[in-house]
């Protein structure tokens, strides 16, 4: 169960190699988390990835999870709820693509919009129904930025988190009044292994500052969070930029 | 005929952590009985008026008992000063019939508003613990309707009891209970106030003259810092003998027992937060110690302002905002004043906004396996949730509790460590026990009771 703070006992987390969702899961750790289900592809690094929540103390388990094979999602994620009660669920898995390169091969356009946005939505569902079913917990979509307004530079990858965000906005309203509370989280660029060998944009954060947020998101039990908080003006403003213009702008 | 149901969100009076259950709202014992039958995979909990300020009285995706229709008072005793009822009457209730025939309440919490199985299964105190104990010592017998389906009769001195008296509605749905009353001749009380400078000040107050007092409880201003840490106002004193009564108050002598609680408007229900932030509670804080006599002796003030001063006010528990607010409530025993000077001057140094916070002196323990009083020093505060870093705070002072051999209320916590439960209920092995035997499938399961593995 979540304490009166919004700290939850148990998460699973979807993209279980994830920066972020790593970030926060051993801030997390630190407070009250005692069991965590990773789940992602099995790979060295999702045993990493485990071994590493472990050595904190957190009794950690494995579930194999393909965003693509949506069919397998109601099997895969309904099994861990049967083991327990899970007080939140961090939807984290996402890829940014190659913009140029995606441009060019429609097909791999559509794997970052299927991981990105459909997978999410299977996986989402999934989780909040058997969220549903227990009364209680959280779902932590992340989204980003990037859907708030899409951008020349990288509109394919950008589109599928404005699907996604607006998604989790929908089942946000949806879950309403039944106990289960989920929050969006728009960080902007964030310095990880997604954006190596990208220039950096301005207000760039960490995994670490996002965990931060989520965890005082949790608290608040707020409905969107922005990482920065700082971009949640920025982008309100951005929005309103008339498109002749936006096109020019350097973001 | 099945009870009415619906599907609500609930939060216990501090209002943090949401959860959803059925609610269901038996008007007898035997829709009781088929509630829990039909509980499902998820269990059910009883629950009251909704006092507990955490978890208790949730059951996330499961069913929840309201215990409120089933209210009837079936027999008084008025000679020896016993009452039959439900466990879903009030104390308001209980003090609204027995006083007029000169009978009050054994022991009453700083709200008339929670129910007789609650009081029970909470095993509540008073200002009156260091010579009345709590709730559970002035009961007879109890009926309790255990996971079995069956209504057993519960009476003091067994396990079963011990288990039941503070074992937060985990060993079954409390239905009846035989209560043994306090005699009185008036419906007012005669009050005692003075100042207490700092802390030490007001523990050798405590101390010193607590046993001359039937009920005794201290505010303490604990935004006050340095020299004034643990200032504090100490209100001690007795029910009023008929005699008392001033000859020119006509209308108390002719009526001595007439019960008349005030009532105030309720609470708005949108408080924008941070209107109980430090500038706001401190500035209260002064006002309330400065208003306070140093010292006067044999006011005469109705139960009602005595005993439960924030019932005049319905839905005080708006006034923290959407956040919600958490109350803290410990006690160490006797020989850790040490540690209670530290836990005073943490809080005063960090600054909890807090303007309610009592302190209280323990009597005797009761033998409840959870039951939260024993001898020593209790601390009570109300911090609002939205406080940054509280939890990482209080978890510190945890600490400290535990090391001290002290330990935290089960029915105010909304956040405690589950791996300290232990060492502050040493019965919690016997507790468990008896509940794996008595109630294999955990039929009966709250919120609490996932969060700490009860």
């Amino acid at each position: 169960m979540k304490d009166a703070f919004g700290t939850p006992q148990s998460l699973l987390l979807l993209g279980g190699t994830s920066e972020i969702g790593l970030a926060t899961a051993r801030r997390l750790i630190a407070r009250r988390t005692r069991t965590v289900w990773l789940a992602g592809r099995p790979s060295p690094d999702l045993t990493a990835a485990a071994d590493s929540l472990r050595a904190l103390g957190a009794e950690v388990h494995t579930v194999p999870f393909d965003a693509l094979d949506t069919e397998s999602h109601a099997e895969r994620l309904g099994k861990v709820f049967t083991e327990g009660d899970i007080d939140m669920v961090l939807l984290a898995f996402g890829i940014l693509g190659d913009q140029a390169h995606d441009e060019a091969d429609p097909l791999a356009a559509v794997r970052v919009a299927q991981t990105n946005y459909t997978g999410a939505v299977s996986a989402g569902l999934v989780c909040a129904a058997a969220l549903q079913a227990q009364g209680h917990g959280s779902l932590v979509v992340l989204s980003s930025v990037a859907g708030e307004r899409a951008r020349r530079a990288n509109f394919i990858y950008g589109s599928s988190k404005a699907g996604l965000d607006a998604f989790a906005q929908g089942l946000g309203d949806a879950l309403y009044g039944t106990g289960v509370h989920v929050m969006v989280v728009r960080p902007g660029f964030v310095r990880s292994r997604m954006t190596a060998g990208l220039e950096e944009a301005p207000l760039a954060t960490t995994p670490e500052a996002v965990a931060t947020a989520i965890e005082l998101g949790l608290r608040r039990r707020s409905e969107a969070v922005w990482v920065p908080g700082a971009l949640r003006m920025v982008m309100s403003a951005l929005r309103h930029v008339p498109r002749p213009l936006f096109r020019r702008l350097p973001v | 005929m099945a009870a009415h149901t619906d599907v609500e969100p609930l939060t216990g009076w501090g209002r943090t952590a949401p959860t959803l259950a059925r609610v269901h709202r038996p008007r007898t014992y035997e829709e009781a009985s088929e509630t829990v039958r039909a509980c499902g995979a998820r269990g059910s909990i009883a629950r009251g008026l909704g006092r507990a300020y955490g978890d208790a009285a949730q059951n996330a995706g499961g069913s929840v008992l309201d215990m409120t229709g089933l209210d009837r008072i079936r027999s008084v005793d008025a000679v020896e000063g016993l009452v039959v009822c439900d466990a879903g009457v009030s104390l308001h209730r209980l003090i609204e019939v027995l006083l007029p025939l000169g009978w009050f309440v054994p022991v009453t919490p700083g709200t008339r508003y929670v129910t007789v199985g609650g009081a029970i299964g909470a095993d509540i105190h008073g200002k009156n613990h260091h010579v009345s104990g709590s709730f559970t010592r002035h009961v007879a017998s109890l009926d309790l309707l255990t996971a079995d389906g069956e209504i057993r009769t519960v009476v003091p001195g067994t396990d079963l009891f011990d288990a039941t008296a503070g074992g937060m509605g985990l060993t079954g749905v409390i239905l009846s209970a035989t209560l043994r009353l306090l005699p009185v001749e008036t419906s007012l009380m005669s009050v005692d106030t003075e100042r207490a400078t700092d802390l030490d000040d007001l523990m050798a107050r405590l101390t010193d003259g607590d046993h001359r007092y039937r009920y005794s409880v201290a505010w303490i201003d604990l935004l006050a810092r340095g020299a004034a840490t643990g200032r504090s106002v100490l209100t001690r004193g007795d029910h009023a003998p008929y005699a008392a009564i001033p000859v020119r108050d006509r209308r108390a002598r002719r009526a001595p027992l007439a019960f008349r609680p005030g009532q105030l408007p309720a609470a708005p229900a949108l408080v924008p937060e941070g209107l109980l932030g430090r500038t706001t509670v401190g500035l209260f804080n002064e006002l309330w110690y400065r208003r306070a006599p140093r010292r006067r002796t044999g006011q005469l003030q109705r139960i009602s302002t005595f005993f439960h001063p924030l019932d005049g006010v319905p839905h005080w528990n708006r006034i923290y905002g959407r956040g919600g607010f958490v109350q803290y409530q410990f006690v160490v025993g006797h020989g850790q004043e040490a540690t209670l000077h530290r836990i005073v001057k943490r809080i005063a140094r960090r600054g909890c906004p807090s303007f309610l916070a009592v302190l209280k002196r323990f009597g005797e323990a009761d033998p409840g396996w959870l039951s939260f009083p024993v001898r020593g020093w209790t601390l009570a505060l109300d911090i609002p949730a939205r406080l940054s870093g509280l939890g990482a705070f209080l978890d510190e002072l945890d600490e400290e509790v535990a090391g001290a051999g002290g330990r935290v209320y089960l029915a105010k916590d909304s956040r405690l460590r589950p791996e300290l439960l232990d060492a502050m209920y040493p019965r919690l092995a016997d507790f468990r026990a008896l509940r794996a035997a008595l109630d294999p499938r955990s039929v009966f399961t709250s919120d609490l009771s996932r969060r700490l593995a009860l």
